[in-house]
């Protein structure tokens, strides 16, 4: 690099009809040039300017800045109707503008924005959604069936693929999944307790920290943690597989990605919900457990003892049944997001992103409804 | 011209314990087009992966000028760096930028150049690539072959004195190939700059190599160097001659078919 640059600046001198542009000095990117707008004036339309030539004389280094200049005293030559004579240039520089006048700008190429109404908004708003709608359906439809295959014994895909999965969700997971439950079980002890202690009913913590955690926060909270967890995993490996062409590459193999790719994914899920809701269950009364005893005056053996008889079979069968529906909306969404991914880096961002907005929202809806099915009928 | 561009002094890259490349001893002039060639697998990619600045060599320097790449302090690495332009093998275009934003990156970044300048300079590089007028688009909206050109406006955004290629004309066409090959001799010509290209594309090699050399997978060190054309006339290491006439001539019949097979080429 340079460190001493000869300023650059143009003279412009008057021949007759002819102007001589004559260009001094170094022109590389840090340079300050001169401004051109005097020399563009005089190349107007209808004046006594037919024809610009150059002088390069004193021209020392030169680089993208020079040419853009160039460029933008020829176009407006151009457009005027000046003839620009360019022969006297350096061959160099010759040799650029010939290339860059080799293809000629593609004008359609162009974007433009477009200004839409309001309504043209809330429409393609509308249509978006109800293809986004229809795109679930599909992706459902072949869901099923593909398990009816795998129901026939005729789905394809690797069984070290599915014990892969299970590792991933199952063990993998377990660090997470006792520090979260075990810190709701805590929290929802405390906040008991402090209006249950003002009566002497200390005691009843243990119904609400159990019943809490089988029947709603240990399989919600597992189903929160594994979709963030697991259902962006899911979106981003099936996403950058789209965006290197595999899954192309898989169905010219014969294979369904729908059987190969997501039932292995959807099935370990399935299989390690449960296990992961009940887990969460009896952390969560383990961290209920230490707050009571710890200070409000409960033993342990009269926590638990408590806790067995307010926690019926059925408890713990709703939270788990709940807990499987989650694992199969999260298998759903981080699947089918990772299959729509586009075909570049940011999309497998989009993917992921979505996958999990998608999972939380199944997930919140399938509960509430699910708790207002029991609720009704009385189970 | 012969001034030294750069100079590699008894290099050796290596993967842990696992030796790719050693003795690596050459030098780039300045205004040539230089090859690195070799079979699949044999380190070419790496040799210039240590090169840009992304890999660290086991032993050895690569000298920028008088100034070693590796032992200058980061400041200096990145000064040196910015004076080079990568094509990488499928342009390695930001996928979340549209052409125009993606060279607009490094000079908005290293230049002060104002927003109405770099505009300016981003039209001229795609127009020099012939892609004028497709500053708007993403790079998956556009071909294989338009990606790698656009790669190439990015990788001269800054007027770098040396620019390297991996593999510029893979999964192209060959007239898409033969243009790129012709844009860039043509960019050598007129810019001066320095070209540094990792290829196996013999067309490629014999129509623009000025200067190569030859890694070798078994040996693992280079066997040959010179001018390509040279290398094909005057070469007697099998594996070279092998490598360059496609396998077609074996040693024995080399000097009855050599001729023919030069034309052709």
């Amino acid at each position: 690099m340079l460190t001493n640059h000869v300023p650059c600046e143009i003279k412009i001198v008057h021949i007759d009809t002819m102007l001589e542009l004559i260009l001094v000095g170094d022109w590389v990117l840090d340079a300050d040039t001169p401004s051109l707008d005097p020399l563009l004036a005089q190349m107007i339309k209808g004046s006594t300017i037919k024809r610009l030539v150059f002088s390069t004389e004193a021209l020392g280094h030169w680089d993208s800045l020079l040419m853009t200049d160039l460029i933008r005293v020829i176009d407006h030559g151009a457009r005027q109707g000046i003839e620009v004579d360019t022969t006297s240039l350096p061959e160099g520089i010759q040799g650029l503008l010939s290339l860059v006048y080799a293809v000629p700008e593609r004008l359609d190429a162009k974007r433009q924005d477009i200004k839409r109404s309001w309504l043209e908004v809330i429409g393609h708003f509308v249509i978006s959604a109800v293809t986004e709608a229809n795109l679930l359906l599909i992706f459902v439809g072949e869901t099923v069936l593909s398990v009816g295959a795998l129901l026939r014994g005729k789905a394809r895909f690797r069984t070290v693929d599915l014990w892969i999965n299970i590792q991933d969700c199952g063990p993998s997971a377990v660090p997470i999944i006792t520090l979260i439950s075990f810190l709701i079980g805590l929290i929802l002890a405390f906040v008991g307790a402090l209006e249950l202690a003002l009566f002497g009913a200390q005691i009843y913590i243990a119904d609400m920290v159990g019943l809490g955690m089988t029947r709603e926060m240990g399989g919600f909270m597992a189903a929160i943690i594994m979709s963030g967890r697991t259902g962006a995993a899911f979106a981003a490996q099936l996403g950058t597989m789209q965006v290197n062409s595999e899954i192309d590459a898989l169905k010219t193999m014969g294979f369904k990605p729908m059987e190969f790719l997501v039932l292995p994914r959807m099935l370990a899920l399935i299989l390690i919900m449960p296990m992961l809701c009940l887990y969460a269950d009896l952390m969560g009364i383990i961290g209920g457990s230490l707050v009571t005893v710890g200070f409000f005056d409960v033993s342990f053996l009269e926590y638990f003892d408590r806790t067995s008889g307010a926690i019926h079979l059925k408890d713990l069968m709703v939270g788990v049944t709940k807990c499987s529906v989650f694992g199969v909306l999260i298998a759903l969404s981080g699947c089918l997001r990772g299959m729509q991914c586009g075909r570049s880096a940011s999309a497998v961002g989009k993917a992921a992103t979505s996958a999990v907005v998608t999972c939380i929202v199944f997930i919140v809806i399938a509960d509430s409804t699910m708790t207002l099915i029991c609720n009704r009928l009385g189970i | 011209m012969s001034t030294p561009c750069l100079t590699i002094k008894n290099m050796t890259m290596a993967y842990g314990d696992f030796v790719i490349q050693r003795d690596l001893d050459f030098t780039i002039n300045s205004g040539d087009v230089f090859i690195i060639m070799g079979g699949s697998g044999c380190g070419k990619s790496t040799l210039l992966m240590h090169l840009i600045g992304l890999q660290h060599p086991v032993k050895g320097q690569v000298f920028y000028g008088s100034e070693s790449l590796w032992e200058a302090d980061i400041n200096v690495r990145q000064r040196i760096l910015k004076r080079t332009g990568v094509l990488f093998q499928s342009g390695a275009l930001l996928s979340s930028m549209t052409l125009a934003e993606n060279i607009a990156l490094p000079l908005s970044q290293h230049t002060k150049l104002s927003a109405m300048r770099i505009r300016e300079i981003v039209s001229y590089k795609l127009a020099l690539v012939g892609l004028a007028g497709f500053e708007d688009y993403y790079p998956a909206e556009i071909s294989g072959g338009m990606q790698k050109r656009a790669g190439l406006a990015r990788a001269m955004a800054l007027d770098p004195e040396i620019l390297y290629f991996d593999e510029p004309s893979a999964g192209l066409d060959p007239i898409s190939a033969k243009l790129l090959d012709d844009l860039i001799r043509s960019l050598r010509d007129n810019l001066g700059s320095t070209i540094v290209m990792v290829t196996h594309e013999l067309a490629s090699i014999f129509a623009i190599g000025t200067n190569s050399v030859f890694l070798d997978a078994d040996t693992k060190t280079m066997i040959a160097g010179g001018p390509p054309k040279q290398l094909l006339a005057e070469s007697t290491d099998p594996k070279v001659v092998r490598f360059l006439t496609r396998g077609v001539m074996e040693k024995h019949h080399l000097h009855t078919t050599n001729s023919q097979e030069h034309s052709e080429l």
